[in-house]
């Protein structure tokens, strides 16, 4: 089963875990997934609107899926995907 | 309640002075559970905001944040957070620090006025990511 590398600041949202197991033919599924297993961390990687947010990098060995097929990346059984943020903010305006 | 010592503070301070009139940031490690958290270590990194934007914005990389991890884990620390300057602004959380922002983490915002820091805030994202709360900063003064 391919295996989702989390951040340290989204583990506590799944049981203080670092690496899950995750079920999928792509990114897209093995994210639904681990929402489904960890709910709590739905709003901290997605917008209300669903869509993935700005701040979530999603890489398949060292490579960013987006310069591949972005979340219908096909997985593999041994893929290891991780998520790596992007740290950004700034006053307003 | 957030801990740092006085020299760690310091060391923010100088990274965020030298940035001005951009805003400068990095990472604070250290050690974290239920009752207590304490930085024992910052990671200082450049502003990788494109140039138009380092006014107003900071951005660390993934090859930051995975820098930043692979350095934790060297000293057998955690990320527990992150630093960064409001240039000539108040120390209070953005809009766009509350959209942007990870759960969990501690952010420290400093106030750096005309090149000189004035104050330095803690705050974390509530879990709803509604709001940003104060959390104490806690500033250990160690012996020279």
């Amino acid at each position: 089963m391919p295996v989702l590398k989390l951040p340290t600041p989204l583990r506590p949202y799944a049981d203080g875990q670092s690496a899950i197991e995750v079920q999928g033919q792509n990114i897209a599924e093995a994210l639904n997934d681990l929402i489904r297993q960890y709910p709590s961390l739905q709003k901290h990687l997605f917008s209300d609107a669903g869509t993935l947010r700005p701040f979530v990098n999603l890489f398949l060995g060292e490579e960013d899926v987006r310069h591949m097929q972005g979340v219908e990346t096909e997985l593999k059984a041994d893929d290891v995907l991780r998520i790596i943020p992007s740290i950004a903010g700034g006053i307003n305006g | 309640m957030l801990e740092i010592a006085n020299d760690l503070l310091d060391q923010i301070h100088t990274h965020l002075e030298a940035a001005h009139p951009e805003e400068g940031a990095g990472f604070l490690l250290g050690r974290a559970d239920a009752a207590r958290r304490v930085v024992t270590a910052i990671l200082a990194l450049p502003n990788a905001g494109v140039d138009s934007a380092r006014h107003n914005r900071y951005l660390l990389t993934p090859k930051d944040m995975l820098r930043a991890e692979d350095e934790a884990e060297r000293l057998g620390l955690d990320m527990i957070g992150v630093f960064h300057s409001h240039p000539d602004c108040p120390n209070l959380p953005s809009e766009f620090d509350r959209d942007w922002a990870m759960p969990w983490f501690s952010y420290i915002i400093t106030r750096v006025d005309a090149g000189h820091a004035v104050s330095s805030r803690s705050w974390r994202l509530s879990d709803d990511r509604a709001k940003f709360d104060e959390e104490e900063l806690q500033i250990i003064s160690l012996a020279s």
